[in-house]
């Protein structure tokens, strides 16, 4: 109860100083208060559009972030056992994390359909991460628990969910967490740059365009919030998967 | 037979066996005496296969089922007790508990290894190598962390179930409980000396 209102308290002390802010730059063209994206929120929502596109926003993120976990572990577990693989992919993945996200959704827009860009994007920012994770958690397996396993001849199978698979999956699901924010934010951006049909980034770029701001705080905002509530839901399957 | 042939082993900047020629039985119990570092451990995990002798030979290991209690328990954290024990074994779950039993720790055969004591945890080591079976037995301080009386009682159980037992241990004791037939022993200068 106590913390509910020291929570309360503090997202209170943002507002004022939201709404200070905006009656300092005093255009809603610039800076929308509160209560203004709060109306553009609510109309917004009110409407079947607003959810149907959210809903493929997040679809689309969602099966670039799938597609991610599974190629990282692939790669990650390909890469923790052949040193050759391990060398000769090596540049690959230094690229991806060192280049610039907007490149790559140029880049890629050139290449697939505006609809596809943002699932490839969010793909290619999570894949790295599942890949590191999964490698690091291979190379990190006990070496004595692996003699233990050498020495009782436990075959291919028992080796791999006994004693790969709990050491590796705390790093897995770490990766899934972390992942998950990126693709998000990634996905979102190349929709608003490729802008697809039914895109939340596709909304956020026309509100820019037509300088409808409160619109675009209202976009945000339900970022910002699915993001918040998807990454709890998360973190708890997590936990789940845990036990 | 078990037949070592000037065997060297150096690995990291120790030399721990040096022209080592030693011809085991097939049958019998070999107790490894000698201080810490002076190689005990390396010529045990020489006839587990775990080590490559840098020169030399090693004959008659081939075709033969070795198990092993390690220096370290080595259990699989996520796994319990009994799980541990039957992992080694296809569809062994009830020798597993058995075994336990036998080694007094029913009551623990479902807990994990972080909720039983180093004594509980070398005992459940103790019956996993049991449970894997075969016509060899490797033990490395295999009754460390125990009192006198439960050494005894493990003693008890590990006898006459292999083949051969080789055990590297710190007291002769231990060695004698399961009924030693050959003595090992490494001098402080890396020479070994047999007594049969």
């Amino acid at each position: 109860m106590k913390r509910t209102l020291k929570n309360c308290l503090i997202a209170a002390c943002w507002l004022l100083l939201w709404q200070l802010g905006a009656m300092a730059v005093g255009s809603p063209v610039l800076l929308p208060s509160p209560w203004e994206t709060a109306k553009a929120f609510v109309a917004l929502a009110g409407t079947g559009f607003f959810w149907k596109t959210a809903g493929a926003t997040l679809l689309r993120v969602a099966a670039g972030f799938l597609l991610g976990m599974a190629a990282g572990a692939a790669l990650g577990i390909l890469t923790a056992f052949s040193r050759l693989a391990d060398d000769f992919l090596a540049p690959i993945r230094g690229i991806i994390k060192a280049t610039p996200v907007t490149s790559f959704i140029i880049l890629v827009w050139l290449w697939l359909t505006t609809t596809l860009t943002p699932v490839f994007i969010a793909f290619l920012m999570v894949t790295p991460i599942a890949w590191a994770n999964v490698r690091e958690g291979i190379l990190a397996v006990d070496a004595q628990l692996l003699e233990m396993a050498e020495v009782f001849r436990l075959p291919r199978a028992k080796k791999l969910r006994h004693v790969y698979l709990p050491s590796v999956l705390p790093q897995w699901l770490a990766a899934c967490t972390t992942g998950f924010g990126f693709a998000w934010k990634s996905g979102v951006a190349a929709e608003v740059i490729a802008r697809p049909a039914l895109s939340i980034g596709r909304n956020l770029y026309e509100s820019k365009l037509y300088l409808n701001t409160e619109e675009l705080f209202a976009w945000t905002a339900m970022v910002v919030l699915l993001s918040m509530l998807l990454e709890r839901l998360l973190v708890r399957a997590m936990r789940r998967i845990r036990k | 037979m078990i037949e070592l042939a000037h065997v060297h082993c150096i690995y990291g900047e120790k030399t721990p066996i040096r022209d080592l020629t030693l011809i085991l039985p097939d049958v019998g119990v070999v107790g490894v005496f000698g201080a810490s570092g002076a190689g005990k451990t390396t010529l045990l995990r020489l006839l587990a296969g775990l080590l490559q002798p840098t020169s030399g030979t090693i004959e008659g290991l081939a075709g033969k089922r070795i198990s092993m209690v390690f220096q370290e328990d080595r259990l699989l954290p996520w796994l319990t007790a009994a799980e541990n024990v039957a992992l080694v074994r296809d569809e062994s779950e009830a020798d597993a508990r058995a075994l336990l039993a036998v080694l007094a720790l029913s009551a623990e055969a479902d807990q994990l290894p972080r909720a039983l004591s180093g004594g509980m945890q070398r005992r459940v080591a103790l019956a996993r190598a049991l449970n894997f079976g075969g016509d060899v037995l490797l033990l490395d301080e295999p009754f460390k962390g125990l009192d006198a009386a439960l050494c005894a009682e493990a003693a008890a159980v590990v006898r006459g179930r292999f083949p051969l037992t080789v055990i590297a241990t710190h007291d002769r004791g231990e060695a004698e409980a399961l009924g030693m037939t050959m003595a090992l022993t490494v001098e402080p200068g890396g020479m070994w000396r047999i007594e049969e």
